[in-house]
């Protein structure tokens, strides 16, 4: 990480900024757009968007995350490299979930044991672990 | 201190022209420029999120597969969410990044009065998240909506008087808390340390947030559901107004779907679940739950209520069915894990900037060295970022 971006950095140790300082404006219209968000997802749940809700409520997220990595995180003023990293992990997650979803889509048909409660109260509860996965 | 500079024009100097220029205190020895070490730590954070990410991407795997799975037990035990409580954390949460936003700002521009200030605001607000989420987990506990395996709910007595004041349990450690930074306080300022008072002044603050937010969860708990905020919480005169409210309920819960009144034919076990939908659900969930029981009573003559499976796939049919310990109790281990290590992740958070706290008012951070401040802000977003996801997904589904 010494290959330095920035032409400034020539003066970098005598006191001049490697910072870059977020403008106060930004810092709070990012916060108000991320609260507006918020009112949003709560207000869509009174609402039946079926099947598309998860979607929905996913996409608003994403927005939000978006907004918070690159302002408050910092992301757009980072070195790229910090960016691919985090990013990329991303990738894996979905990787992993898609893979895992799949699977247990595949193999289990249900995560609950087999108990034949009539009485739901009465009955032990099975150690019900995370097993959905094979 | 340097034993080798690395830029060979300024040689061995002696040691305090070390410090003037090239290796003032904060720099470690092994760098060249405060730069540079900015950077390396700034890499070392960004992987460290990057692991965090991927230990939460299990947990975010669990939820997929079951709810994929068990769409139904997500949303009937989602209503037991209070929908109030989780906006006003995720509110409470986004300020407190801003806050800490403004922090590294702050740091940044060497703002020092300004850095405390912020640092206090962010572990403020996280002390009042902490205080909202006592009042929903003790309130849920009081309820024996726990983990699969402990899972006790008993739709005809969903508010047990037998339990545990859980709350207290969990407001001692920070009652302790308050009184060893009030304590620290106190003598700091017979000593007459200014430095320590400084420190233990917004600390005393950030503690006694915790209780703010205790109240303001007791307040919105209070607000939506009466009844079992009363039972929860002991209060002494409310168990006297306790059936009055949960009859009040009930007749807004009736006048809410007039229909269900004249469908007839209703059992004990409809009234159980009246009560249930009116203290734990919103009105959408006292309708729906109504609807599901006039759809019951349409489908099958008698009102006989099982651990049937072979549900028509329906919300509202199911809503009485997942309320089973092996059913439910899956949604609510996986509601207590993901929420509760997000908590750690808050107190974990909470120690690493009680930290800066204390540095920030040592005036440790300048131009040159924010970077402490910078990479707990990263960790703090990414908290945020967690819960940002976390809210819609347990507590918005309908």
């Amino acid at each position: 990480m010494s290959a330095h971006a920035h032409s400034e950095d020539d003066h970098g140790s005598e006191g001049h900024d490697f910072a870059h300082p977020m403008s106060v404006q930004t810092l709070l219209a990012v916060f108000f757009a991320l609260t507006f968000l918020t009112v949003i997802t709560v207000a869509q749940a009174s609402f039946d968007f079926g099947a598309f809700e998860v979607a929905t409520v996913m996409f608003i997220a994403t927005i939000k995350a978006v907004l918070v990595m690159a302002f408050f995180m910092h992301m757009i003023a980072d070195k790229p490299f910090n960016a691919i990293i985090f990013i990329g992990s991303f990738v894996f997650v979905g990787l992993f979930v898609i893979f895992t979803l799949g699977d247990s889509m595949m193999t289990s048909g249900s995560f609950e044991p087999v108990v034949e409660e009539l009485a739901p109260a009465v009955a032990e509860p099975m150690e019900v672990k995370v097993d959905g996965a094979p | 201190m340097s034993t080798i500079e690395a830029s060979p024009e300024v040689g061995h100097d002696d040691h305090g022209h070390d410090h003037d220029h090239d290796h003032p205190a904060f720099l470690a020895h092994h760098f060249d420029t405060p730069e540079q070490q900015f950077d390396s730590g700034k890499l070392g954070i960004w992987l460290f999120l990057v692991t965090e990410v991927l230990f939460f991407s299990g947990m975010f795997c669990a939820y997929a597969i079951f709810r994929a799975l068990r769409p139904e037990v997500f949303e009937g035990c989602s209503q037991f969410l209070n929908t109030k409580l989780g906006a006003i954390n995720t509110g409470v949460l986004l300020f407190s990044s801003l806050t800490m936003a403004w922090a590294v700002r702050c740091s940044q521009l060497e703002q020092h009065k300004g850095l405390v200030g912020t640092l206090a605001a962010t572990l403020s607000c996280a002390m009042i998240f902490l205080g909202v989420k006592s009042i929903e987990y003790s309130h849920k506990w009081g309820m024996g909506l726990l983990p699969a395996g402990l899972f006790a709910y008993d739709p005809s007595n969903p508010h047990p008087t037998d339990h545990p004041n859980y709350l207290m349990y969990i407001c001692i450690p920070f009652a302790i808390a308050l009184a060893g930074v009030l304590l620290w306080l106190v003598v700091s300022a017979g000593l007459g340390n200014k430095m320590h008072v400084a420190m233990a002044m917004p600390l005393t603050v950030v503690c006694l947030c915790f209780f703010v937010g205790v109240g303001l969860g007791m307040v919105l708990e209070s607000g939506d559901e009466t009844a079992e905020h009363i039972d929860v919480h002991a209060d002494p005169n409310g168990l006297a107004s306790a059936p009055v409210m949960l009859e009040a309920e009930k007749a807004a819960a009736a006048e809410a779907a007039p229909a269900i009144a004249a469908s007839g034919a209703m059992v004990s076990v409809d009234e159980s679940v009246l009560e249930i939908l009116a203290g734990d659900a919103s009105n959408t969930g006292v309708t729906s739950g109504l609807n599901a029981l006039e759809q019951q009573n349409a489908a099958a003559g008698t009102s006989t209520i099982t651990g049937d499976e072979a549900v028509v796939g329906a919300i509202t049919t199911t809503e009485i069915d997942v309320m089973t310990p092996t059913t439910a109790g899956v949604f609510f281990s996986i509601y207590y894990c993901m929420t509760g290590i997000h908590a750690i992740h808050i107190l974990a958070g909470i120690g690493v900037l009680v930290w800066l706290l204390v540095r920030a008012v040592r005036l440790d951070f300048n131009r040159q060295y924010f970077g402490p401040v910078d990479y707990v802000g990263l960790y703090w977003h990414l908290v945020d970022l967690i819960w940002i996801y976390l809210f819609p997904l347990l507590y918005l589904i309908r």
